[in-house]
């Protein structure tokens, strides 16, 4: 749509849909974004819901919201202060009004706020009338009336509590409007979602359009808007995708290039449940997927998979991976491929299932009896989880090993746009099968990999017994001699650490030298790229280095940190990766930046950190 | 024996109790009930007549658990409780495998006890072998969730207070389709029954009472002795009355909705008042009455007790991935990848 008058232009925006649990707020957002990607925005998105499923209504408990950043340049982060916060409840306005910043355009459901909702929310006087919101830009919109009276009006044949069911449709056209996109991608929506019930979808476009149209029964003052240039994106197919199903599909990906077939055991727990939800879809691809009496029969049937000839996957959450950590020591043991996911949530035990944090690294890493050495990866956007999962697999089964993926609850329920890959390009992965009718060792190693060879029962003439003991090396006879144990426990270290001959070199965004290198790991990437873009917009000599393999390390690693004055740690957490590089590279001085409240950093935060760094 | 119909690949040599023999030396204890196991299932693994790499024996903690080793075929060692969880992931990986799980009483009924019930529920396709000698042998006698009431163990000096699982009751409970039990020194039933667990399409249970000469010596004896064999041991077959003792004149009555232990020519009882075994019977109530038979007032029934006729998970598993082939749009990842709401970028 061409500019208007009164049309202000933004490289990006932060818009939230929040109302109570089942006002639709997740599918309100989800259409705004895809309206947002269908007009060529890059956008990330990220929803926020409590862990009831349907907590009292208009309590802060009961909070739904879904944020969508979107812009025309390329988004890294969820995105922090809102640009325009939509309402639907007193309660949502305030959990949401610490997120807005004093320019931030805030559309409320003026019909919502009565006596008793407020008094649900704790709010003693409105809001809306008192004196407390001055000078924010509220547009206010009787939502309810205007939909009955809609319906009135048209006489049309529905009864006034199934329309007012759309009144998610109705400040959705009212913020595209104020946006200046279009209702057709939307309409298209619903034409296809109702097609059984044409009723149901024409009420939903005609309450979409009434929320479109009401932008002109605005005061002039009111008559404002925005607009998003496209992005300039890549020539190609999109998806918006979350990291969650990213992660899926990269398991799916992986088993095509690897010619296995995928076996998932797994327990469904929060924020990784998704993960298991989609791979049982696609069955048409040969997925095995086993929903598991517990979490260690999740591990367990995957390593028995795994045994059998399956690319073996199992996923999970930091309570589910504490559970684990003695199956995975058996896959460390039998030297078994084996991937496995851990979508981290604020911890410890159960902790914040609904919220993000880092903190399960330390366990991921030495989590486990014995000398039990893995491959410990992370992801770090949602749509990097596609080839996260997809490299783990492949680094695990042809080296022999098991591997961690971290990932998180933001990186697995935020999502982003996802360059759609052709799959038949990416590398192909080559497990390390024994060769029938050989004189076959358990334990014999490629030279240079240290992996084992794979023999998969039924094969003729490898029959072989492996298991959690400890296994003279070569013939895998069990044995507790001194000098074998030291030895196998050696090689088993020996293998993971080979991998870093395997997998790409660090990079550093930005000169490879300077006065400050802002190290960081996972789901934090966006939101520290930006700050350290910023840092350098500011003339600092600031880069930074964003590690995904962190089992083994890069071999450059101890290289780039030489090349640095000061070195800052970003982690949401008390500090684990920085405790590992300390352990691991004990010659530099590590900085830290933590944050420990299950909230993203922002990059306010992290700039002042830097600049206090910078002028010590 | 009739020959076992399923598609697991057959063996197109004939297989001896050699071809078995890992080599391995065996390191139970001299007079153990799991030599005679081993024994059982060297015997029977030709029999069954699977190539002999369709095998594979997994096993958990425990003296059972060392099982694998001793067997030349696949096998895997696992971690304490969770034999039944990895065998799962095996079976359902890879069908054509004949899986065998070599437990015990500790192993699958404590610390596994969910994944016990758990793949019996489901019923996937395996087999089994629950060594149950009502004690933990490898952590030298402490007692375990089938030790008998009152039991002195190390960790019950003044006797048990804990009420001891039925090992059959458990299975039927979780919904069996197959639970067969045999006493430890009797190899020739025992291969029988191995030989009935491998025919069964689903989860096959055989409890072995199994003697543990160091730890429980003859906690079994009162049952399986030579002396007590005959009066204590209802050996079951299929299709035909349930009678045992020494002159075999005693049977199993059913009178009203309970069992009683009948005398043949006594009050007028003929072989025609018996009960007859039908192990193909689809409702469990005759199976759970003979399962939870003890003595002093019944023998204990041996044999096989129930094999019922069920879908298998891993058969349901295979259908449905069939059947998405035959009808899903997505047969690769990139149909997947570009299925659903796409955004072309021109």
């Amino acid at each position: 749509m061409s500019k208007q008058k009164n049309t202000i232009e933004l490289d990006s925006a932060v818009v939230k849909f929040v109302g109570d649990s089942g006002d639709g707020m997740q599918l309100t957002g989800t259409l705004f974004a895809d309206t947002c990607a269908y007009d060529g925005n890059d956008l990330t998105t990220f929803p926020d819901y409590p862990a009831e499923i349907r907590p009292p209504a208009n309590t802060i408990a009961g909070v739904s919201g879904f944020q969508v950043y979107f812009g025309s340049k390329k988004i890294l982060s969820f995105g922090e202060k809102l640009d325009v916060l939509v309402c639907l409840n007193p309660a949502s306005l305030k959990a949401n009004l610490k997120w807005t910043k004093k320019d931030t355009v805030i559309i409320v459901d003026s019909d919502e706020f009565n006596e008793q909702t407020l008094e649900k929310c704790g709010y003693s006087t409105n809001p809306l009338t008192d004196e407390s919101l001055k000078g924010r830009k509220i547009i206010q919109v009787p939502v309810t009336t205007l939909i009955k009276n809609k319906i009135a009006e048209l006489n049309l044949n529905v009864d006034n509590k199934t329309a007012l069911r759309s009144r998610n449709m109705l400040v959705l056209g009212l913020t595209l409007r104020l946006f200046n996109k279009k209702t057709n991608y939307v309409e298209n929506y619903l034409s296809e979602k109702f097609a059984s019930k044409q009723i149901i979808a024409d009420v939903n476009k005609i309450i979409l359009n009434l929320g479109y149209e009401y932008y002109n029964q605005l005061p002039e003052t009111q008559k404002f808007s925005f607009f998003v240039p496209p992005a300039k994106l890549e020539k190609g197919k999109y998806k918006n995708v979350n990291g969650n199903t990213a992660t899926a599909w990269g398991l799916l990906a992986a088993a095509e290039r690897a010619h296995l077939n995928l076996f998932l055991g797994s327990y469904p727990i929060t924020p990784a449940t998704e993960i298991l939800v989609e791979l049982a879809k696609h069955k048409s691809l040969g997925a095995r997927v086993f929903q598991a009496e517990d979490e260690i029969a999740g591990i367990c049937s995957a390593i028995g998979a795994s045994f059998a000839g399956a690319l073996a996957a199992t996923t999970t959450s930091g309570p589910g991976l504490s559970l684990k950590s003695e199956a995975m020591g058996l896959a460390v043991m039998t030297e078994l491929p084996l991937v496995i996911v851990n979508v981290q949530r604020g911890g410890p035990s159960t902790g914040l299932p609904t919220k993000s944090e880092q903190a399960d690294l330390l366990q991921a890493l030495w989590g486990r009896n014995g000398e039990a050495p893995m491959i410990v990866m992370a992801a770090d956007s949602p749509a990097d989880c596609f080839y996260s999962a997809f490299w783990a697999a492949k680094l695990s089964v042809e080296h022999m090993t098991p591997c961690v993926l971290l990932t998180d609850g933001s990186l697995g329920n935020g999502s982003e746009l996802f360059k759609i890959p052709d799959v038949n390009t990416m590398p192909e992965i080559k497990p390390p099968f024994a060769k029938p009718n050989t004189d076959y060792k358990p334990y014999a190693r490629n030279p240079e990999t240290l992996a084992r060879y794979w023999a998969i029962p039924g094969t003729e003439g490898l029959r072989h017994r492996i298991g959690g003991l400890e296994k003279e090396n070569i013939t895998g006879i069990v044995t507790t001699d001194p000098d074998n144990h030291e030895l196998m426990v050696k090689l088993r270290a020996e293998k993971v650490q080979r991998i870093a001959n395997y997998i790409p070199e660090q990079d550093v965004f930005g000169e490879p030298e300077g006065d400050l290198l802002v190290v960081s790991w996972g789901g934090t990437k966006g939101v520290i790229r930006e700050s350290v873009i910023e840092m350098q917009k500011e003339g600092r000599k600031v880069s930074h280095a964003h590690f995904k393999y962190i089992m083994p390390l890069p071999k450059n690693t101890e290289q780039i940190f030489s090349k640095f004055k000061k070195i800052i740690v970003c982690e949401l957490n008390n500090g684990q990766f920085v405790v590992y590089l300390r352990a691991v590279l004990p010659q530099f001085k590590y900085y830290q930046a933590n944050k420990i409240q299950s909230l993203p950093f922002f990059m306010d935060e992290l700039k002042e950190k830097y600049y206090k760094l910078l002028e010590e | 024996m009739s020959p076992i119909i399923n598609s697991i690949e057959r063996s197109n040599v004939e297989l001896t109790k050699e071809d078995f023999v890992s080599g391995l030396p065996v390191k139970w204890c001299p007079g153990c009930g799991a030599h005679a196991i081993l024994t059982a299932v060297e015997n029977v693994f030709p029999k069954i007549g699977y190539k002999k790499e369709n095998f594979v024996i997994v096993s958990g903690i425990g003296c059972s658990s060392r099982f694998p080793y001793y067997v030349n075929t696949y096998g895997f060692h696992g971690i304490h409780g969770r034999a039944n969880a990895i065998a799962t992931g095996v079976k359902v990986a890879n069908p054509k495998l004949s899986v065998w799980i070599a437990t015990g009483d500790g192993d699958s009924m404590a610390i596994g006890g969910n994944h016990f019930i758990h793949i019996i529920r489901r019923n996937v396709d395996v087999n089994i072998l629950l060594f149950n000698n009502m004690i933990y042998g490898l952590t030298k006698g402490q007692y375990s969730p089938t030790t008998p009431m009152g039991a002195i163990t190390k960790t019950s000096p003044y006797g048990t207070i804990e009420h001891p699982f039925n090992t059959g009751e458990l299975v039927l409970g979780a919904q069996g389709t197959f639970f067969a039990r045999v006493p430890d020194n009797n190899v020739k039933l025992m291969t029988e029954v191995m030989f009935e667990a491998a025919k069964h399409d689903g989860t096959s249970v055989i409890e072995i009472l199994q003697n543990c000469i160091i730890f429980n010596d003859k906690v079994h004896a009162h049952v399986t002795s030579k002396e007590a064999k005959d009066e204590n041991q209802l050996i079951l077959k299929n299709g035909e009355p349930m009678i045992f003792g020494a002159k075999k004149n005693k049977g199993i009555r059913l009178k009203g909705t309970r069992l009683e232990v009948v005398t043949i020519g006594e009050n007028g009882i003929t072989e025609d008042d018996i009960l007859v075994h039908d192990q193909y019977q689809q409702d469990p109530g005759i199976h759970l009455m003979l399962a939870k038979m003890a003595p002093p007032h019944f023998p204990v029934a041996m044999g096989v007790i129930r094999s019922a006729m069920y879908p298998t998970y891993d058969d349901l598993v295979e259908m449905q991935i069939e059947q998405a082939k035959k009808t899903s749009k997505i047969r690769t990842v990139n149909d997947l990848l570009n299925s659903g709401e796409v955004f072309e970028v021109k």
